[in-house]
């Protein structure tokens, strides 16, 4: 089942105009602040009517301007963990995570619920008042609540924008076990390139109320041209890794697709699958293999894409085995070393560059 | 227990059992559609919003008495509405207690509205979005949702109507005049009594009974409302 988004509309002094397909798992809506995002979800969700268009969830129809179709909030199915989470304060946890079953009449036994409170550890909460809860406790509440009420399509608008890297450390492996039992498409509201790297199997990349890029994260990310959509900060390649063993000298060896690297992180188990971000403005490049230099990481490749910036400067994108690595180099550079694609060269990628959050167990 | 009774004169006595008669059927009837009333303007979108705003404020802004002639006019003996009132209902209004509570209600209608209406629009209205996505319909949304959150508003409204209805005194004189046992209220009484040579005394006493009045809807209503802070901070 699949969702089918296209739908256009007008506010003042701005417009939306967006078309994709979220395919089961996570579908990343990516792209900075003030972009319409949430309008998406909102959109999606019935609470926010467009001017035009066509939303359907496989084979229900939530909305069709041409056919005068508006399914109701309340009908469509759609669980939506809010950014501000939105507990009812004057209800117990219980009361709130049962909400949507007994608004539905569903049954509210403890077989019934207790799935969901053992994937989300909330056990201990239940009886608790929402302001006594900590903001993990109640991100993860929230997740709760949407999720028993059996919805059929999830909408997660930024949920981890407003806590502190450790709480988001202690929600994220909570959402990847979601996205890994649940068999409906979620849509993931984020301007977080590390929460969309980790998280996401599709990315849909907004710019300016339109669509600028649709696919697989680790494609787009990782795409020279998808750089004048987002951004230079955003770019860069995505490889899955295996931790192959953990050196004395306190780095970590890591078999990546595009070849080895080294990282200083003693506390990834080995023989784990990871993933890490190696991002564009973290690679350097050489004509020649590099030597007496303090960078571990050299990786031998082919330019595949070369794509010269408007904004000045290049993205340079290097077949590495059978990865994709992405540069970020000077016009001036480019020039001086006459990159042309087909060219062999060496990519250095200092090991410091690569920050821990960017590290994913899988 | 009867230096207390003989406080007041008789008639007194059926001066302030009138007044709480009058102003608690005021109160009780008038306040489901305050709340109706205050939840559509503070959320809804419709035309004519305005208009049904500056209806409800009309009798806050108009003399008294023009309120209590309007009601004459309309609800009076001969009056269309009045007639049928009475031929489908037999309920008489003009001279009547029940008149009384109706120009009681009238007059306190704005001030319940109007405090159940900040209630609302202080309520987060992404919440009942949220409930909506959780499969709620309106009508549960309300219930469950939006009545528990304005509670403290519609409590803070309840206390003013009935205060207002308490002290009103121009339009209930207006539409049922002061006879006393049947629509001599508090403050009908205090202006009955001041009339009367010698009867400052009898004024000073009723006007300490509705000080009394006063601050006893005050401190239950304080009562009241800290309890619901409490329980919504327990545990």
């Amino acid at each position: 089942m699949s969702l089918q988004v296209a739908f256009q509309h007008r506010y003042p002094g701005t417009s939306l105009d967006v078309r994709f397909e979220a395919p089961q798992g996570i579908t990343a809506l990516f792209g900075p602040s003030g972009v319409g995002k949430t309008s998406v979800i909102n959109v999606v969700a019935g609470l926010l009517r467009p001017d035009q268009g066509r939303i359907a969830l496989g084979d229900r129809l939530f909305f069709d301007h041409a056919a005068r179709v508006d399914l109701p909030t309340r009908k469509r199915r759609v669980g939506y963990v809010f950014q501000d989470h939105r507990l009812f304060p004057h209800m117990t946890v219980l009361q709130n995570l049962t909400y949507g079953r007994r608004a539905q009449r569903l049954p509210v036994q403890a077989a019934d619920i207790d799935p969901v409170v053992q994937m989300l550890g909330l056990a201990q909460l239940l009886q608790r008042m929402p302001e006594a809860l900590s903001g993990g406790e109640t991100q993860r509440v929230a997740i709760g609540r949407a999720l028993l009420a059996e919805p059929e399509l999830l909408l997660l608008d930024e949920p981890l924008a407003a806590l502190d890297q450790a709480r988001r450390q202690e929600i994220m492996p909570y959402l990847e076990r979601l996205r890994d039992q649940a068999a409906m498409p979620m849509l993931y509201v984020s301007h977080s390139v590390s929460e969309v790297a980790r998280l996401a199997t599709t990315v849909v990349a907004m710019k300016d109320g339109r669509v600028a890029r649709v696919g697989p994260v680790a494609e787009v990310f990782a795409d020279p041209v998808a750089a004048d959509a987002l951004g230079d900060a955003a770019m860069g390649a995505i490889l899955s890794a295996r931790v192959v063993a953990q050196h004395a000298d306190g780095l970590t060896e890591l078999a990546a697709a595009g070849g080895t690297l080294w990282l200083p992180y003693p506390d990834v188990g080995a023989q784990r699958n990871v993933t890490v971000r190696v991002r564009a403005q973290d690679v350097m490049l050489s004509l020649t293999r590099p030597s007496g230099i303090s960078a571990l990481n050299v990786l031998e490749g082919r330019i595949r894409k070369l794509h010269r910036r408007e904004a000045g400067g290049v993205m340079v994108q290097l077949q590495c085995g059978n990865a994709h690595l992405l540069a970020r180099i000077t016009g001036r550079s480019a020039a001086a070393m006459a990159l042309s694609e087909g060219d062999q060269v060496f990519a250095v990628v200092k090991t410091v560059a690569v920050a821990e959050a960017e590290v994913f167990g899988r | 227990m009867s230096a207390f009774a003989d406080f007041l004169e008789p008639e007194g006595w059926q001066a302030v059992i009138l007044s709480l008669k009058v102003s608690f059927w005021a109160t009780l009837l008038s306040l489901p559609l305050a709340v109706w009333v205050g939840y559509v303007l503070a959320r809804g979108q419709f035309w004519g919003k305005q208009l049904l705003n500056g209806l409800v404020h009309l009798p806050l802004i108009l003399p008294p008495v023009v309120t209590g002639y309007v009601l004459l006019v309309v609800f009076g003996r001969r009056a269309p509405l009045g007639t049928w009132l009475e031929e489908v209902f037999g309920l008489v209004l003009a001279f009547r207690w029940t008149g009384a509570a109706l120009a009681a209600a009238v007059m306190a209608f704005p001030l319940m509205v109007r405090a159940i209406r900040l209630a609302v629009e202080n309520t987060e209205p992404g919440l009942e979005a949220a409930a909506a996505t959780l499969g709620a319909s309106k009508p549960f949304i309300f219930v469950t949702v939006t009545l528990p959150l304005i509670l403290p508003g519609i409590l803070t409204g309840a206390i003013l109507g009935f205060a207002k209805a308490v002290g009103e005194f121009g339009a209930t004189i207006t539409f049922v005049s002061s006879i006393p046992g049947e629509t001599q209220t508090l403050p009908s009484a205090i202006y009955a009594a001041l009339q009367v040579p010698g009867g400052e005394g009898q004024a000073a006493r009723l006007v300490i009974m509705s000080l009394v009045l006063a601050l006893g809807a005050l401190i239950i209503s304080e009562v009241l409302a800290h309890r619901m802070a409490r329980k919504r901070t327990a545990r």
